[in-house]
C-alpha cells in the first residue's frame, strides 16, 4: 500500500512541477514569437532545449512510479 | 509469452535485466539470474549494452561512410540528401552554439553523438518482445537491446565529453586560468575562494552527471512503459496503448538525442571561452 501511495504523489509532483515548468515556457515562446516573428527559428530550437531539460525529470519520475506500481509492489 | 509460466512481475524483472558477465568466486562466467549479477560486483560488463552500442555505432560509421563514396556533386540521389540533411542541420546547429570559438573537433564530435545516441535510442521502438526471444533461442538468457537505457553507457558517454571539456578548459585557458576560474569565479573576493571553489565544484560535476541521468531516465522510462504494455494480459488491446506511446517516444528519442548533442556543444563552448570578471 505504501508502494502506491509512494509512486502516485511521485508522478503527481512530478507532472505539477513539469506542468507550471512547460506552461511557462510555451507561454514566453508564444510572446517571443509575437514581439518579434523574424526570431522564430532561433526560437523554436532554443525552446525544444529547454522543453528536452524540463520535460526530462517528471519522465523519469513516470517510469520509477511504475516500476515501484508493477514490479516492487507486484 | 507474458501468460505462460511467467507472471507479470517476473517478466518485468527479466526484461529489465542485463546480461551481465563478471567473477563469481573467482570464476568468469555470465549471471543467470538477478543474484548472481548482484554479487559481481563493479567490475563485470554489461555484454548486451557494449554489443549493442559497438555494432550501432559501426552502422553509423559504414552508413556514412558509403554515402560519402557515393557522393556526386550532379544530382543526388535520396540517400545522399538524406546524409546531406543530417550534416548540414548538425552544421548550423554547431555554428549557432558554438559562435566565437571555433574548434575543429566540435562538429564532428556533435555528428557522432546525435547519430549514435539517435540509433541507440531507436532500438526503443523495436518491439520488446522480439530480439529477447530470439536471443532466448539462441541460448542466452537476458538482453536489453537499448544502450542508452543502461546508466552505463549514457554515463561513460557524459563523462567523456567531461574529460574533453577538462582537457580543452586546460588547453584554452591554462591551468592557472581554469584554476582562478574555479575558485575566482561567482564572488570575487579573496575571502570568499574556499565558498567559490564548493560552489564551482559542485557545478562542474553536476554537468556530466545531470548529462547522463537525463538520457538515461527517458530512455529507460520509455522502455518500460512498452514493457508494462507488454505485460498486459489481453495481448488483442495492448497496440492500443503501445502505438500512441510508440508515436509519442519518437519524439522524445529526436528530442534527446539533440539535447545530448547541445548540451554537450554547450560545455564546449563554456570551457572554451574566458569568463569575464565581474
Amino acid at each position: 500500500m505504501d508502494v502506491f501511495l509512494a509512486a502516485g504523489i511521485l508522478m503527481g509532483l512530478g507532472a505539477i512541477g513539469s506542468g507550471i515548468g512547460i506552461g511557462i515556457l510555451g507561454g514566453k515562446y508564444l510572446e517571443g514569437v509575437a514581439r518579434q516573428p523574424e526570431l522564430l527559428p532561433i526560437l523554436r530550437t532554443q525552446m525544444f532545449i529547454a522543453l528536452g531539460l524540463v520535460d526530462a525529470i517528471p519522465i523519469t519520475g513516470v517510469g520509477i512510479a511504475l516500476y515501484l506500481i508493477f514490479a516492487v509492489a507486484g | 509469452m507474458a501468460g505462460e509460466s511467467h507472471t507479470a512481475e517476473e517478466y518485468i524483472k527479466h526484461h529489465l535485466q542485463n546480461l551481465k558477465f563478471g567473477q563469481i568466486e573467482g570464476e568468469w562466467k555470465f549471471a543467470h539470474d538477478a543474484q548472481e549479477a548482484a554479487q559481481m560486483g563493479f567490475w563485470s560488463l554489461h555484454v548486451d549494452t557494449l554489443f549493442w552500442s559497438v555494432t550501432l555505432g559501426a552502422l553509423f560509421c559504414l552508413i556514412f561512410f558509403l554515402a560519402a563514396r557515393q557522393a556526386t556533386t550532379g544530382v543526388p540521389g535520396p540517400w545522399q540528401n538524406f546524409i546531406e540533411m543530417i550534416v548540414e542541420f548538425i552544421d548550423t546547429t554547431v555554428n549557432d552554439v558554438m559562435e566565437g570559438a571555433q574548434n575543429a573537433v566540435a562538429a564532428p564530435l556533435a555528428l557522432t553523438i546525435f547519430v549514435w545516441v539517435l540509433l541507440m535510442n531507436l532500438m526503443d521502438l523495436v518491439p520488446v518482445d522480439w530480439i529477447p526471444m530470439l536471443a532466448m533461442l539462441a541460448g542466452i538468457e537476458f538482453m536489453k537491446v537499448v544502450p542508452t537505457a543502461d546508466p552505463n553507457a549514457t554515463l561513460g558517454m557524459s563523462f567523456s565529453v567531461f574529460l574533453l571539456t577538462l582537457y580543452y578548459s586546460i588547453r584554452v585557458k591554462g591551468a592557472v586560468g581554469f584554476g582562478r576560474e574555479l575558485v575566482a569565479h561567482p564572488l570575487p573576493h579573496w575571502t570568499l575562494y574556499p565558498v567559490n571553489l564548493v560552489l564551482e565544484t559542485v557545478t562542474l560535476l553536476a554537468k556530466p552527471l545531470s548529462l547522463g541521468l537525463r538520457l538515461f531516465g527517458n530512455m529507460y522510462a520509455g522502455e518500460l512503459i512498452f514493457i508494462l504494455i507488454a505485460a498486459i494480459p489481453l495481448w488483442y488491446i495492448q497496440w492500443t496503448m503501445s502505438l500512441p506511446w510508440a508515436i509519442f517516444h519518437i519524439i522524445i528519442i529526436l528530442l534527446q538525442a539533440f539535447v545530448f548533442m547541445v548540451l554537450t556543444l554547450v560545455y564546449m563552448k563554456q570551457a572554451m571561452t574566458v569568463e569575464d570578471d565581474h
